[in-house]
Parts: structure tokens; C-alpha cells; sequence
């Protein structure tokens, strides 16, 4: 849900919690049960609430517990019937600076402060201790930062200040979470830093309602949480995929030529593109798989990574899809090369469009919004796409391994011949007269392709239903799958009937549209159609079939294209005779055939 | 004026209680609304503060008695809808 992604309206997710919940209910989605138990130290009805809300949309359906109001530590520590049947998988210890039940005084003695710090450490340890025995992921807020300072600055120095106090405990609590595997520390610190502590402190709302953070700022609060716990749980995006012009350098490569695009040092803009290249570069030190996804020639994307001033090159990225292909295409290419499932990427681009239609087309892939490169680095990180709860060494690895897999598929596909990969594809092909349900696309190819299209005849919705509708048109479609997957309708053609000039008893077969997608090329799925196409002639009494080709700049590929099929040149057309035609696909199954 | 703060509320209120329903008036109290409680009425506070652009001071959230209270605090602050 769009509401609950970074950067979200809080105001709006509080107003519209019920509604939004009911909408994530029935969205269909496949979603994992836990069990949470929400143990705080102060106020925790809108933290379940909108915990809920964070959780539902990152795939994870959960069951709250909470404590009775600051009943954390009894909770924790002593027999409850009902919190032990309740089976936690996970604790959430949603505590504040409030629940410090010891402060230095400025008479105490170095020994007393110490003493004091130990109190309040060992009464979150023992907390953590009880519930360690359960197995439970456990997560502690650290704490903010005190509001007032009796001694100003020097509260951060001095042992009796309490702004020194809380950075104590808190460093306390990183190094007891460090050595322990199921207990992760929530950073309330960070946090409320980011947020302003004034508003997160708010009194007013901790006086009125006992509620730390202050009611508007929960959904920062829980957003945060949630991150850990679909970290935990693996629900962490894997990759990132990032398009090139704008977005990793300023410019555009292809028009403006590599000496002129902004990254390095040249002026603030090229360096705020090189502080984000930085950035990506050391997400793939984290594990994070980094792909291009670009329009662009191969040859100048290649010549931006390889530039000295940029921090990226080549050799970070696992696949590099610079090309004119639509971007959700090579979306899904990449994600079929990785073997991951699409809800595992990040795509990543300056263009509103791009980012439209990759929202639009593949479900479940992250497309956060941009704004300008400054903020390219704070709404990714602050998107928590990677929170790392656990940090392996095969995550620091990862991009190696996963680039030793891609070359051993690579080797195993080097066949015998082009016919035996062929076969190995396990095509499958529906080629089918235009039907309702295939218009809108039919319509789209045909204004769409360049390369591989006779004709260039382009057809809105209205023209394409006429010829589906009218009995003087043969019409076919092709719909291609492949054993990695499907292509959908990359394939089109149409044919008008007319009488024979010499012998208007006779008909022949026009064809007219004749068109098919790049990224199907080379699959000898223009033998299938012409194939159906002849059976179709044949039902018709049709004895002759008629080709043209309208050279323009893109579609030279296909020149000699009716040559190849067997056709006749003639002055001005390629003429068929369908009688003694033989089948020439051998590679693709057809309608189940 | 009132109208439109009402209409306002009203918004506001379907959101909170998740309800289309809810029609408030001066006369309102938490009493009419059956999930109307401690918890709800803070997150009604909060979102009315944001919907008017002010902040209630605790002697205010403390003292409204029905929605007409709360109506003549939001006009008295001259708040802008």
C-alpha cells in the first residue's frame, strides 16, 4: 500500500488506520502469522494498531498481546498465565527514558553512579534474561535523549549528568545485544533524533496519555519495528535496480557525452551523484545485488560505470540490462537471471514515468518515490528496504556467489546447435484470432514495435476490433510461453481478403499487420504464425498469400524476412501459393498440437 | 462557519470510528458513540489539532464535555478550514 511506504503521511495513516487495515484484509495477499507481544513502559494501544498496519503490508499478519499499562517488567519477569498461552514469537519492550527508575544525583559519588547505572541495567537485563528462556525474538527500545540538561553541555560529560547517564546505558545495551542472537536493539535514539526530540518528547501527550513517543510520530516509531521484525522474519528486499541517466550520474550519456555527465568532484551536483554511488557501492558490501536497468546503448552504459570519477563500475553489477526495451521487461528479465521473486527488488529511477509503469506492471516490486539526487540516499535508506538484523558472511559475499552461478548457467547453455536450445526452451505457443481480452495489447504492439514489423500499420483499439469483427479479415495472435516463464502476446498478424484481379472468384490474403516483439526474436515463432496463418488461408479458400514489406529506419531485420518464409519476390510484394506448403516450426508447440 | 466545521468533524469521526454513519452535533458525547473511549478520544484530539491547524491545551482536552465545547474552542481560535 502506497500510504505505508516511506516517506508516509503520518496524519493520514492515524485517521485512516480501521479503513486501511480493512483494505490490506482484502487484498489477497499470502501473508505469515506471528505472535507479538507488545510489553511497554508506557502507552501501547496505537503502537499495536499501527504495528499492524506496517506488518500487514510487508506480508506479516500478526496477533498482539500488550501488557497492562508499564506492566513491562512484571509481565517479563513473573508468572502470566495469559502471556505464556498467548506463545509470543516475538517481544517488543516498548520503553522510554520515563521507565529510568534511578538517576545520578550531583552529590553521588563516582561508586554511587555506577551503582545506580548497574540498577537500571539489570533491571532491563533481567527483563531480557526471563524472556530469553522462551526462545522469542526480542526487541528493546535504547533510549532517547533527556529533554532538560541541569548542566548543559556538560551533561554529556560529566558522570552526574543525565544526558552522559542515558549514552551509558545505551552503549550498555548495544554491547549486551551484540553477544546475544535473539535480542536486537531498537535505536529510539536515532529515531527521535531524526524526528526532533522536542516533538518526540512532546509532554503534552506523555502527561495527558502516558504516550512516549508523542501520538504523530507512532508511525515512525512502528515503521521502525517493523523493519526488524520482517528483517527477522525475511521479508528484506535482496536487490536494487537502478537506472543509469539522472539517477546514478546527472545527464544523459548518450546526448550529452561521457566527458559531460555530473559525478566525481567538477561541481556540487557531480558530487552528490558520487556520495549516492558511494552509497549503492557499499549496499553491495552488505549483500544487496546491484543490476542496471536503463535506456541506453549497451556500449555507452558501460562507458558511465567505467568512468575514473564515478565509484561504480561494471564488475559490481550483476546484470546490466541497458537497452530500449520497456523497463518492467527487463525488470522481470533480471529478476528470472537472479531467480528471485520480483517482491525482492528495489527499482530505482528519476523518471516518474518509468517508475509508473514498473509500478503498474510487475506487482510487489518497491518503487520508491524520488525527488532530486540530494534526497536519492535518504528516502532509500530511510525506506529500511535492507534492514540488516544479521550480518553473515555470505551476505558480505553474495554478489561473488550469485555471479559464480550466472557464469555456470552461462556455460551449461553453450548447445550443439541453435535448434537443440531451442527445443531445450519447451515453447509453447497459443496463436489465436483476436480475441476481446487481447485487443488492448494487440493495439499496443502494433504502436509500439519497430524492428520486427512489415508494415509499421499502426492501430488504435477501435481499428484492431474492426478487423477482429469483419469476416474479410483472417487475424491471429501469438502468445508465447517458454519454460522460464510467460512472454504474454508478442506476436500479430493480420490479413485482408480480396478478390483475385484475374479471378474475382478467387481471394487472396493480404497481409497487412505482420509484427512482433524484441524480446522474443530468433524463437522461429514467425514460422508458427505463418504456419497458422496458411491453415487459416486454407479455410477460407485462399490460395494465395501476398506480403509486403515497407522499409523504414528501424525495421531493416526484417527485409528479407518473406524470402526466409518461403515466399516468391515479386515487383512489388511476396507472393505464397498455400497448396504445396509444408509446416516449418519445429521448435514450438502450438495450441496444445 | 459552523457548518463547515462540523462537516469537518464528521469526516474526521468516520475516519476514527471507521464508521460513514457518524453525524455529530453540538449535543454529542462520548456516551453516543459506542467505541468512544480514552484511547479514541487522543486520536480524535490529534486529528482534529491537524485538520484545524492548532493545539488544545490540556485544561481544554480535559474539560470538553460534548462536541459543541469542542466546536466553540476550534471557533474562538478563529482557525481557517
Amino acid at each position: 500500500m502506497r500510504e505505508l511506504e516511506y516517506p508516509f503521511d503520518n496524519d493520514l495513516i492515524l485517521q485512516k488506520k480501521k479503513s486501511f487495515r480493512r483494505e490490506l484484509m482484502k487484498d489477497g495477499s499470502v501473508r505469515i502469522k506471528k505472535n507479538i507481544a507488545i510489553l511497554g513502559g508506557s502507552t501501547t494501544a496505537l503502537v499495536a494498531q499501527i504495528l499492524d498496519l506496517f506488518l500487514l503490508n510487508a506480508g506479516i499478519e500478526a496477533t498482539f498481546y500488550e501488557s497492562e499499562y508499564n506492566q513491562f517488567y512484571e509481565d517479563a519477569c513473573f508468572k502470566n498465565p495469559e502471556l505464556e498461552s498467548f506463545g509470543a514469537d516475538v517481544f517488543y519492550i516498548h520503553t522510554s527514558i520515563h521507565n529510568i527508575n534511578y538517576w545520578p544525583s550531583i552529590n553521588d559519588s563516582p561508586e554511587e553512579v555506577l551503582a545506580k547505572e548497574d540498577k537500571v541495567f539489570n533491571f532491563f537485563k533481567d527483563v531480557w534474561e526471563n524472556l530469553e528462556q522462551t526462545k522469542a525474538v526480542i526487541i528493546q527500545n535504547n533510549f532517547e535523549m533527556p529533554t532538560w540538561r541541569l548542566l548543559g553541555n556538560k551533561d554529556a560529560t560529566d558522570i552526574h549528568g543525565r544526558v552522559h547517564f542515558v549514552s551509558r546505558l545505551n552503549e550498555r545495551f548495544a554491547e549486551y545485544a551484540e553477544r546475544k542472537e535473539n535480542l536486537f536493539i531498537h535505536d529510539v535514539n536515532y529515531l527521535s533524533a531524526c524526528a526532533g526530540l522536542e516533538q518526540w518528547c512532546d509532554s503534552f501527550y506523555w502527561n495527558m496519555y502516558k504516550y512516549c513517543p508523542q501520538v504523530s510520530l507512532m508511525p515512525n516509531l512502528c515503521f521502525s519495528v517493523a523493519n526488524i521484525i520482517k528483517s527477522i522474519y525475511g521479508k528484506n528486499k535482496k536487490a536494487l535496480v537502478l537506472d543509469l541517466d539522472n539517477t546514478l550520474w546527472g545527464g544523459i550519456i548518450g546526448d550529452d557525452g561521457p566527458e559531460n555527465v555530473k559525478v566525481g568532484a567538477e561541481s556540487s551536483e557531480a558530487e552528490t551523484f558520487l556520495e549516492f554511488q558511494q552509497y549503492v557501492k557499499a549496499q553491495k558490501d552488505i549483500g544487496i545485488l546491484l543490476n542496471i536497468d536503463s535506456k541506453n546503448e549497451y556500449e555507452n552504459a558501460l562507458t558511465g560505470l567505467n568512468l575514473e570519477r564515478g565509484a561504480l563500475k561494471p564488475e559490481d553489477f550483476l546484470c546490466i540490462k541497458a537497452n530500449w526495451e520497456p523497463k518492467d521487461r527487463n525488470l522481470l528479465a533480471i529478476a528470472e537471471e537472479l531467480n528471485l521473486g520480483v517482491d525482492s527488488f528495489v527499482f530505482v529511477d528519476d523518471n516518474p514515468a518509468e517508475r509508473h509503469i514498473v509500478r503498474e506492471q510487475v506487482m510487489g516490486v518497491s518503487v520508491p518515490e524520488l525527488t532530486g539526487p540530494e534526497e536519492y540516499i535518504h528516502i532509500i535508506d530511510k525506506s529500511g528496504f535492507f534492514e540488516v538484523t544479521n550480518l553473515s558472511k555470505d551476505d558480505t559475499k553474495r554478489n561473488e556467489m550469485y555471479k559464480a552461478n550466472m557464469e555456470r548457467e552461462q556455460a551449461q547453455s553453450a548447445f550443439e546447435n541453435y535448434e537443440d536450445y531451442l527445443l531445450s526452451l519447451e515453447m509453447k505457443a497459443d496463436i489465436q484470432a483476436f480475441g476481446t481480452e487481447t485487443i488492448p495489447r494487440i493495439s499496443q504492439l502494433t504502436n509500439k514495435s519497430n524492428q520486427f514489423n512489415l508494415t509499421t500499420l499502426r492501430c488504435s483499439v477501435t481499428d484492431i476490433e474492426q478487423m477482429a469483427q469483419s469476416k474479410d479479415w483472417i487475424t491471429l495472435y501469438g502468445r508465447l510461453e517458454d519454460k522460464f516463464g510467460d512472454n504474454g502476446v508478442v506476436a500479430v498478424e493480420a490479413a485482408e481478403l480480396l478478390p483475385a484481379p484475374e479471378n474475382p472468384e478467387r481471394r487472396e490474403a493480404h497481409i497487412r499487420l505482420n509484427l512482433m516483439s524484441c524480446r522474443v526474436l530468433k524463437r522461429d515463432l514467425e514460422f508458427a504464425m505463418l504456419d497458422e496463418l496458411v491453415e487459416k488461408a486454407k479455410d477460407n479458400h485462399v490460395e494465395t498469400i501476398i506480403g509486403y514489406y515497407y522499409p523504414t529506419k528501424k525495421n531493416s531485420m526484417v527485409a528479407n524476412l518473406y524470402t526466409v518464409l518461403g515466399f516468391e519476390e515479386k515487383e512489388d510484394r511476396w507472393e505464397l501459393s498455400v497448396n504445396n506448403y509444408q509446416k516449418q516450426c519445429k521448435v514450438i508447440s502450438i495450441n496444445n498440437k | 462557519m459552523e457548518e463547515k466545521i462540523y462537516n469537518a468533524l464528521n469526516e474526521i469521526f468516520q475516519d476514527i470510528f471507521d464508521d460513514d454513519e457518524i453525524v455529530v452535533e453540538a449535543s454529542t458525547t462520548s456516551d453516543d458513540i459506542e467505541d468512544w473511549d480514552s484511547l479514541e478520544h487522543i486520536n480524535l484530539v490529534v486529528a482534529i489539532e491537524k485538520r484545524f491547524g492548532l493545539k488544545f491545551s490540556m485544561v481544554e482536552v480535559n474539560g470538553m464535555k460534548d462536541v459543541g465545547e469542542m466546536v466553540e474552542i476550534i471557533k474562538a481560535r478563529g482557525t481557517t478550514i
